[in-house]
């Protein structure tokens, strides 16, 4: 939690070597120091973090540092790149039956999450064309078939329950009401049981050989500590897992889970859920998940909401605006009219790194929409040379300005401060082309203006 | 008697992870480097996190220095004395001399809110208490069927209203309802939330606020749900529940897994937020007060 940014840490530890050459034995263990204690922040488990850093050692020791590199970004730059290697280079779906119905398992801890990604995996498959059957088979929880039947029919799936059958029974019955009525695939929610917990173990061994599944997915909580290991390994000594779905990496854990689930198991993260609502289900992305372990932040996916929040075209405009420096008022208030479409500033401010760090003041400032409003206000209250050139506003006009828009001068006055920063952090960042944002940008933590 | 029996078989129902190495480890044999480095791995592979098993060891280290040890049992011993004063707590849980006694649950998703709520309630209805359950989650499909379930099962009331209602439309009715009725004690459930989601926060400190407009200084307790399986994140957790509204206690779930739970040193070393209570199962009594010299012990001998 202490943690800015691993960069940050490695650009500190190895400061004293400058230039190019080789990373020297010496260089890499204090790195590798680093390294290790972000894992373990991360919820890595720690003898997967003791395999890793040896085999990052291994690789590390005598590597060129590459001349727009420095050594420290050298070392982000390998274990990045391990680390995905680790979590999969590429993003995997799950696998579909040639003929009848395809069969996928939902398994899981207690309170892992199993019944909501069902549901969500049931729309997203249906998005994707498909016809899908949920089983409500998790008979032991109270309010849990309920549950998945509220949320079924929320979405307009069909969801299969019995009360006087055994969990067992109710997946064959499902199962046989899929190939009767053409549904594919056919999605059980099992309950959520203790891996240690034999008799609750062999019943998922049992449903299993009685659906035979195309895929057994383990739901697991991006949240989880040391213990992921020992959870995922023994649903995968019963089941024979064939997937991994993360939960809840909405917050703001750095989810080293992952790693350890798939590093003891050996299965692909196929999913990631990042919300409650239905739609909040994703494909997982290896080399964002290893940022986001490391403490680098989601760059990546934060520049893929903003590319689809933008007008190309206006993108464009926008950034030949900021080269020349030529960014007025009139653009800053476009801008936070496409950074509200891109989502809640929480989720977006979560994906910057050390974005979860950022005071709660500032984030309840920031986060109110009647601040939003304001800002409209303020811009639209001022004349069309004003927008272009603010440096007129001399004191009556930001009186006048507050008295249209129905604020005070202090606001009006917080407000081109604001923009005064905006415009300065821009003249930092020069071009801003896509690979030159995301180095600059995760350098410049704090930056941004809001 | 039986409830540290009952502590310990949720403890020590797996014979893997820190307690099985913990033993060995302390065994028998020399104080050494070895030793230390060891014992730092396990405090770590326990989810008590780096920056407080260092801390652990490092004054572990130099106090057995200081007294001049030389087996790994003394050291042990010490070991054993440093978590009981570092997890005990003076204050006893609130007293409940002012009626009804308010308790609100809060915590992230999934960490067991309406499990424990169903529990506490049925503590409190043993003690010979007038109990009433209010399902403070309207949001989770079928989260009010759930601890309705419940309270038939601890034969306690239930305030609830229908699903989507208003959070603190209904604890101000169940406040109201409390006081007509007599209530000793009102445990409230409430919908799980991530902590960084503001909107939902700011929610709960409505939910506190409101409760605390009905009844002066409740809710008196407001304990936060933690999963044992939930690693570092567990510290945000508390620090940014414990900013919406102030935490009293934690009351620590699915301790029967294999899980140790060992986060709860650094929120208490960090936060000052004590344990109050262990969930050790799935069943209605699988609910203990915690024990701080229970829990070193079990946490150091199996």
């Amino acid at each position: 939690m202490m943690f800015s940014s691993l960069a940050d840490k490695l650009q500190n530890t190895l400061k004293h070597l400058r230039g190019k050459g080789k990373l020297s034995e010496k260089d890499v263990d204090a790195a590798l120091r680093e390294i290790k204690l972000a894992l373990l922040e991360a919820d890595v488990n720690f003898k997967v973090v003791k395999e890793f850093v040896a085999a990052l050692r291994e690789r590390a020791v005598g590597e060129e540092v590459m001349g727009s590199l420095t050594p420290g970004q050298q070392v982000v730059k390998i274990v990045n790149e391990e680390m995905t290697r680790l979590m999969g280079e590429t993003q995997s779906g799950l696998a579909f039956s040639g003929k009848g119905p395809t069969g996928i398992m939902v398994v899981g801890l207690q309170g892992s999450g199993k019944t909501t990604t069902v549901v969500k995996l049931a729309s997203h498959l249906r998005k994707g064309g498909r016809n899908p059957l949920v089983v409500a088979a998790d008979i032991y929880r109270p309010g849990a078939v309920r549950q998945l039947q509220v949320l079924s029919e929320s979405v307009g799936e069909k969801c299969y329950s019995n009360e006087e059958a055994n969990p067992v029974e109710i997946c064959r019955e499902g199962l046989q009401l899929a190939e009767r009525e053409n549904h594919d695939p056919v999605i059980f929610d099992t309950a959520g049981r203790l891996h240690i917990d034999e008799e609750m173990m062999s019943e998922i061994t049992a449903i299993k050989k009685e659906v035979n599944p195309h895929e057994v997915l383990l739901v697991v909580d991006a949240m989880t500590g040391q213990d992921a290991v020992n959870a995922a390994s023994s649903f995968n000594d019963a089941v024979g897992l064939s997937g991994v779905i993360l939960t809840k990496l909405d917050g703001d854990t750095r989810g080293g889970a992952a790693l350890s689930v798939r590093a003891v198991t050996g299965c692909p993260v196929k999913y990631v859920g990042v919300g409650e609502k239905i739609d909040a289900l994703e494909p997982f992305y290896p080399d964002r998940m290893a940022s986001r372990i490391l403490g680098m932040g989601d760059m990546l996916s934060l520049i893929e909401k903003a590319e689809a929040a933008v007008d190309q075209e206006k993108a464009r405009e926008m950034e030949q605006k900021m080269r020349r420096q030529q960014f007025t008022l009139d653009d800053f208030k476009e801008q936070l009219g496409q950074l509200r479409s891109m989502g809640s500033l929480d989720e977006i401010l979560n994906m910057i790194p050390g974005g979860g760090n950022i005071p709660k003041e500032v984030k309840q400032m920031s986060l109110n929409e009647d601040n939003f409003k304001q800002v409209d206000a303020i811009i639209g209250s001022m004349t069309k040379k004003e927008k272009q050139d603010p440096s007129v506003l001399n004191s009556s006009r930001r009186r006048r300005i507050a008295m249209g828009s129905g604020t005070t001068v202090q606001d009006v006055n917080r407000l081109l401060n604001q923009f005064g920063q905006m415009q300065k952090m821009f003249k930092k960042m020069g071009s801003f082309d896509k690979k030159g944002g995301i180095k600059k940008l995760t350098k410049g933590r704090g930056g941004f203006p809001f | 008697m039986s409830l540290i029996k009952q502590y310990k078989s949720g403890l020590a129902r797996s014979k893997s992870g820190i307690i099985s190495s913990l033993t060995s480890l302390f065994s028998s044999g020399e104080l050494n480097e070895e030793f230390y480095e060891e014992l730092e791995e396990i405090l770590i592979s326990g989810d008590v996190g780096v920056e407080s098993a260092m801390k652990l060891v490092a004054e572990l280290k130099e106090e057995a220095k200081k007294l001049k040890y030389k087996e790994r049992e003394q050291a042990k011993e010490l070991l054993v004395e440093k978590l009981t004063e570092i997890m005990s707590s003076d204050e006893t849980a609130a007293g409940l001399n002012q009626n009804p006694h308010v308790i609100l649950l809060v915590g992230v998703n999934g960490s067991g809110k309406t499990t424990s709520a169903a529990k506490l309630a049925n503590i409190y209805r043993q003690e010979g208490k007038k109990v009433l359950l209010v399902a403070g989650d309207t949001f989770r499909a079928a989260a009010i069927e759930q601890l309705e379930i419940w309270s038939e099962r601890a034969g306690v009331d239930l305030i609830k209203q229908q699903a989507g209602s208003d959070p603190s439309a209904l604890f101000f009715d169940a406040m109201n309802s409390a006081q007509a009725r007599g209530i000793d004690i009102v445990i409230g459930d409430t919908a799980g939330r991530l902590h960084n989601k503001f909107n939902l926060m700011e929610e709960l400190n409505k939910v506190h606020r409101t409760i605390g407009r009905c009844i002066e200084s409740a809710p008196h307790q407001v304990l936060l749900v933690i999963d044992a399986t939930t690693g570092q994140n567990a510290v945000a957790q508390a620090k940014s529940f414990n900013e919406a509204l102030p935490i009293n206690g934690v009351i620590l779930t699915k301790l029967d897994g294999t899980a140790r739970g060992g986060i709860v040193i650094s929120i208490r070393d960090t936060l000052g937020i004590p344990v109050r209570y262990l969930g050790t199962g799935e069943k209605i009594e699988d609910l203990v007060p915690f024990c701080a010299a229970d829990f070193a012990r079990a946490l150091l001998e199996a």
